[in-house]
């Protein structure tokens, strides 16, 4: 059957299938996702989904540009933790260089992850709100996205793209107001999601539009390579952080939760209970913190470390450095490497080939996103449409990952 | 060291299994890595994914080397969940007649990695269910990520390596 045609059963026009452009730009799908549907009533029969909108050959591009440019280009894959993909690059480009990071910069970018899975959490969950109806929920928490972006601002100077970090460590350290705001957030954030989970969680309504819907098998969940809190509702305690650390995630205590049935309601519960670990390992972070050296903020390694500006204008070493890195001529080992990071979708990978030139040979990003989605399409048939576009909501898809 | 000899096992396994289609073996960052045969690669993948608990398959991509005999390299990153072991897995095929057997009957997750490949590097899967274009236009009429076609304009000579002492 070909899915781009509507199909006639038969000639009785009480039969007849229903050809639904959802998208690409659908104000229900937050984003630029093309399905086209069949519906037969309101239960969908087959679905086609399209993707590519928003391709921006982020991989060939990367094949043209020095390590350190290739930084903001991650920014933009999942722009909702953007953080997270900036972090998981340099510790790519590091573990290719054999660079060691200081304890006090592995939890600032602990930290910085932290935050941004929450604001990543945040988006999803308050949107799965927003699509059964409650806008409150998503007014109401959406507001502590925006208090995690000013920490952002406060460490890196930009929001949303936040190109944070540097390949060797941070670029400046965090300062008192940064601390401050961090403190503050962890003061406040845990009371209000108490308050969104009062609203929702115990909700017969909401109950009633997640629990059982777009229920998922372990195996079927491992069969389509589904990572991130989608695998782990169904059951499979998966957590790249445990499996696999980085960036001294051993040092922590924090739990993975895992669902059972893979459904929408244990979607949301798995994130929800992620932010509440993740707020956890802040906490323990900022405790840790406080027996490091102070002042620390990238590894010991000007050769990989962009040096300050001031010292590149008056001293001949950084400058030297400074042109070699900005040219691309630093002298990294011909191999190739992978590195795996738990991005707010699942295991965001790198796989870098280097082959000793000004540029990577070639960098292949593992997109969550992109791997997850191939299974909406068919998991929605038979599906009513309305739950479809929360099944959407909940499989947190982003544009920008999606496509690259 | 606990992963080297897990790394020892497999390779032992693996050779037993496939004798001289397991070749070219080493341990970059400690992930195995190894070529193997399009002939031999799905019964290499459901051997790792049934009998050595490779059950996940994490990545399949491609790469380039233009001018060599078996100029597309495609690759595959299976993971053992259980033991915490990753494995890579690389086919080299011909630029000219770029096929290989599709791992969709082995994972379904694997149908967009390989719609992914054909669309940037043109590999055809064979017996894949849909291989189409999944990112670019339908009629774009070239695989972009192959190296002889350039990101910029080709005559642009400022940013031409000869020029930096390589």
């Amino acid at each position: 059957m070909n899915h781009n045609h509507p199909v006639f059963t038969d000639n009785d026009p009480q039969s007849e299938l229903v050809t639904l452009n959802l998208g690409p730009t659908h104000p229900a799908t937050h984003g630029v996702f093309q399905n086209v549907l069949q519906l037969d009533g309101e239960r969908i029969v087959s679905g086609v989904s399209t993707i590519g909108y928003i391709h921006r050959a982020f991989e060939k591009i990367a094949e043209h540009r020095p390590f350190y440019q290739i930084t903001p280009l991650t920014d933009r894959l999942n722009y909702c933790s953007s953080p997270i993909n900036n972090m998981g690059w340099h510790m790519t480009v590091e573990k290719l260089l054999n660079i060691q990071m200081p304890k006090r910069v592995d939890y600032l970018r602990v930290i910085v992850m932290e935050l941004s899975r929450i604001a990543d959490h945040i988006i999803c969950n308050t949107i799965i709100g927003q699509d059964t109806g409650a806008t409150t929920t998503f007014l109401y928490l959406f507001q502590f996205r925006e208090h995690i972006y000013e920490i952002f601002e406060e460490v890196c100077g930009a929001r949303l793209t936040t190109n944070i970090g540097r390949i060797g460590g941070f670029e400046r350290d965090f300062n008192d107001i940064a601390f401050a705001k961090i403190d503050k957030f962890l003061k406040e954030f845990p009371k209000a999601l108490k308050e969104f989970e009062n609203l929702l969680t115990r909700n017969r309504i909401f109950i009633d539009r997640t629990a059982g819907v777009a229920e998922v098998t372990k195996e079927t969940a491992l069969e389509y390579s589904w990572t991130g809190p989608l695998l782990r509702a169904t059951g499979v305690d998966y957590d790249v952080r445990v499996s696999d650390p980085y960036s001294s995630y051993q040092d922590f205590d924090f739990e993975v939760p895992v669902g059972t049935s893979g459904d929408i309601y244990d979607r949301y519960l798995v994130r929800n209970e992620e932010m509440w670990q993740s707020v956890r390992i802040i906490e323990q972070a900022l405790v840790k913190l406080k027996t490091e050296p102070k002042g620390i903020f990238h590894a010991d390694v000007p050769e990989f470390y962009l040096p300050p500006k001031q010292e590149v204008y008056n001293n001949m070493e950084a400058l030297i450095y400074h042109f070699k890195i900005v040219m691309g001529e630093i002298d990294a080992p011909k191999a190739e490497v992978y590195h795996a990071v738990e991005g707010g979708n699942g295991e965001l990978g790198f796989y870098l080939i280097n082959d000793g030139g000004r540029t990577p040979y070639r960098l292949h990003f593992r997109r969550p996103s992109f791997i997850n989605y191939q299974m909406f399409a068919p998991m929605s048939e038979g599906m009513l449409l309305s739950d479809a576009i929360i099944n959407m909501s909940s499989m947190n898809i982003i544009a920008g990952e999606l496509d690259a | 060291m606990e992963e080297t000899t897990l790394n020892n096992d497999i390779h032992v396994k693996l050779t037993e299994k496939f004798g001289e289609k397991v070749t070219a073996v080493s341990e970059p960052y400690g992930l195995l890595t190894f070529v193997t045969y399009k002939d031999v690669i799905i019964n290499v993948l459901s051997h790792l994914k049934e009998d050595l608990k490779f059950n996940f398959l994490t990545d399949i991509t491609a790469v380039h080397y233009p001018g060599k005999d078996h100029g597309i390299a495609v690759v595959y990153h299976l993971h053992n969940m259980v033991e915490k072991v990753r494995i890579r897995i690389k086919v080299f095929i011909s630029e000219q007649n770029p096929t290989i057997p599709t791992a969709t009957t082995v994972w379904k997750g694997a149908n967009w990695m390989e719609r992914e490949t054909y669309d940037l590097f043109g590999v055809k899967f064979e017996g894949h269910p849909d291989l189409r274009r999944i990112l670019n236009m339908d009629d774009l009429g070239v695989h972009p990520m192959l190296k002889q076609y350039p990101l910029e304009d080709p005559n642009r000579v400022d940013k031409k390596d000869e020029f930096f002492g390589r």
